[in-house]
């Protein structure tokens, strides 16, 4: 294992030192101490590594991350694992907004509540918030999952394209073109796997899905907001 | 009117200024559909322009340089500022940012082989890199835009530079929408969503909403890249001081400021001709934002909005621009609206040189299309080739007017050289009205 003090060290090095990280890197743990709420921590990374930041993140940790696992042992920045590419990101705390935003695959894990506009604008990312996630989540959501094990809220999917979006607690309210939708077997397959990678012990059957109704894919008035 | 036994003559009809012929067809078409219309292309409607400009020339103030023989320089380097890698660039005429998905592959193919061939950089869209413009453009510049469609960090990584996408001159504070008709399999995967459905644009990004946040997603972006890209930041003709501050504030190497006549792939009409400024009316502004932050020429400025020709060129910077970037006039020069097509234009229910339905895919020049049979229309060598004998075209221009002006660089002429031709020309501009040494708004003066 790795210990690397941002502190002491800086966020130049520390970037500079994960990204030149093999397929092949031996060097797989890494541990960052002091993060104190800086921002851009860990982005960009492109081997099959897991790094542990011990404390809480400003913006956009993990930004971009393809393979890696980045796991924050605290709370995360607007903006955590946006753009993420494949990996894990884990955040132990609570996530502040646009969490996993354009996300494009890879997995995001938030233990705790994800504040607005989470998911939003994703393109294929699985997102699993344990707690609650803020208005104007999954905004335009193009595609990927979207587990909410509490409450959503206000306009929660507006705009969304084929996202999937789970919710086991209550919806605020939906957004334009975002409605219920019948709960399949083999949504319910998907999602007992999406509760499974986020370590939820919820149940499946507890969830309500909703995704588009696909009344704004190709332009008409009538449908006008 | 009545009719005059006697034989009296008679009021002729008159047509109203206000309801116009068109503007009557307009209303009859909205009547009739229910929609706005979509269409492409920057505003049309006459606004002061680099026209209105023109330049004084040397005489026994000013000493001239010999048009053929004595040397012009014309490079400029963009972003150096910040990047460890700024951009160095032959000529200060670039190609704007235009969308694989609104353009077709061999369309991007071509401007970046002419671009490649001039000595100057292209620009990537919204809808991601191809390999087609990846692979003929010697000098790439990434945009980042709200969708975020095809971003990726190895993209990221392969471009030249980075140009943050806040806003354009056709529609700053909208975002747009590739309609689905030109949504085929290639586009729809590159911007992951499904085939033929209309693609919107975002007005705004997903991960930052101010100056504040934007500083830190340029620190990401940075920290990405291992600080190597320039970093461009591009502003519609807003209200271009306060932008300008606040892009420098946030970081920016390079400004990238769009007028009016600036075009898009599609937007509302009424978008188009009544949102934003003309070109000529932001750059001084720009200008000044920069003198009063200290970063005139380390923060580079380029400008774009209906520029044309040599002549607009060395207006611009004239006026304090480092470089100046086009996307109508090089797709004019790839052969869009070219009279060839007349007879298909015409099916279209449109003539040459008013074709801007971009939208629809259906462009008889086979530029902004994804309909194989029509973009087979264009050669991608053979456009790069007419696109650099275009660029080359402004370059020598620009420079035969620096010359006169007793420029040995391009970016050597200034203000001074200078004059408008209308009053409004003299006040957007700041350069004094032709014959007199005053301009509405100058200083010391009071009225």
């Amino acid at each position: 294992m790795h210990i690397f003090d941002l502190e002491a060290q800086g966020l130049r090095a520390l970037n500079t030192t994960l990204q030149a990280q093999k397929n092949d890197t031996n060097q797989t743990v890494w541990e960052v101490l002091n993060p104190k709420g800086s921002h851009a921590i860990a982005v960009g990374l492109d081997a099959p590594i897991e790094v542990n930041v011990r404390g809480s993140t400003g913006y956009y940790c993990a930004g971009m991350n393809k393979q890696a696992t980045v796991h924050v042992h605290g709370s995360a920045g607007p903006g955590t694992a946006e753009n993420m590419m494949s990996g894990t990101v884990i955040v132990e705390g609570d996530a502040s907004q646009y969490a996993g935003a354009t996300g494009n695959g890879g997995t995001l894990i938030i233990k705790g509540n994800a504040s607005s506009r989470c998911g939003i604008s994703m393109k294929g990312i699985d997102i699993i918030v344990h707690g609650n996630i803020g208005h104007m989540s999954a905004f335009m959501a193009q595609s990927g999952n979207l587990v909410v094990c509490g409450d959503a809220g206000d306009a929660l999917g507006d705009s969304i394209y084929e996202a999937r979006l789970f919710v086991r607690g209550s919806v605020k309210s939906l957004g334009a073109d975002c409605i219920e939708k019948e709960m399949r077997p083999e949504h319910l397959n998907l999602l007992t796997d999406l509760l499974a990678r986020g370590g939820c012990a919820a149940k499946a059957s507890e969830f309500r899905r909703y995704g588009s109704a696909r009344k704004l894919y190709n332009f008409n008035i009538d449908n006008a907001y | 009117m009545k009719d005059d036994p006697a034989g009296a003559p008679r009021t002729v009809p008159v047509q109203s200024a206000t309801f116009t012929s068109q503007v009557n067809a307009e209303i009859r078409r909205a009547a009739a559909t229910g929609i706005y219309d979509i269409r492409g292309g920057g505003a049309k409607r006459k606004v002061p322009h680099f026209d209105d400009l023109l330049f004084l020339g040397a005489s026994i103030s000013r000493y001239p340089l010999e048009g053929y023989r004595e040397k012009c320089e014309t490079s400029v380097t963009l972003g150096t500022r910040f990047a460890k890698n700024p951009i160095k660039l032959a000529i200060p005429v670039t190609i704007a940012g235009m969308s694989f998905g609104a353009l077709s592959g061999p369309a991007k193919e071509a401007l970046g082989r002419g671009a490649t061939l001039a000595g100057t950089s292209t620009t990537t869209g919204d809808g991601g890199m191809t390999e087609e413009e990846r692979g003929h453009s010697k000098t790439l510049v990434y945009q980042y835009l709200p969708s975020r469609y095809g971003m990726n960090p190895d993209d990221l990584r392969r471009a030249d530079a980075i140009e943050i996408v806040v806003g354009q001159g056709a529609k700053p504070g909208g975002g747009g929408m590739l309609l689905g008709q030109k949504i085929t399999d290639r586009v729809a995967n590159m911007r992951n969503l499904p085939k033929g459905i209309d693609q919107r644009s975002a007005c705004r990004h997903p991960d930052w909403t101010g100056p504040d946040d934007l500083e830190i997603k340029i620190l990401e972006l940075r920290e990405i890249t291992n600080w190597e890209k320039p970093i461009y930041i591009k502003i519609g003709g807003a209200r271009p001081y306060f932008d300008t501050t606040l892009a420098v504030k946030a970081g920016a190497d390079v400004v990238v400021l769009d007028g009016m006549q600036g075009g898009t792939a599609a937007t509302q009409d009424v978008f188009i001709e009544n949102v934003g400024q003309p070109i000529l009316a932001c750059i001084r502004e720009a200008v000044r934002a920069l003198e009063d932050l200290g970063m005139h020429r380390e923060v580079q400025l380029i400008v774009s909005g209906g520029i044309r020709s040599g002549a607009d060129v060395a207006k611009c910077m004239a006026l304090g621009a480092d470089a100046v970037a086009i996307g109508t006039a090089a797709l004019i020069a790839l052969g869009d609206n070219d009279p060839k097509w007349e007879a298909e234009y015409n099916a279209l229910g449109t003539t040459a040189g008013a074709y801007d339905d971009w939208h629809e895919g259906r462009d008889p020049a086979g530029i902004t299309t994804q309909d194989p049979d029509l973009m087979s229309r264009l050669d991608p060598i053979e456009g790069g080739r007419r696109l650099n004998n275009y660029l080359k075209v402004m370059t020598l221009e620009a420079q035969t007017i620096a010359r006169a002006c007793g420029k040995n660089h391009l970016h050597n002429l200034e203000p001074e050289d200078l004059c408008a031709l209308t009053m409004e020309a003299a006040a957007m501009a700041k350069i004094p009205l032709a014959g007199t040494d005053w301009y509405p708004g100058k200083p010391g003066t009071s009225y």
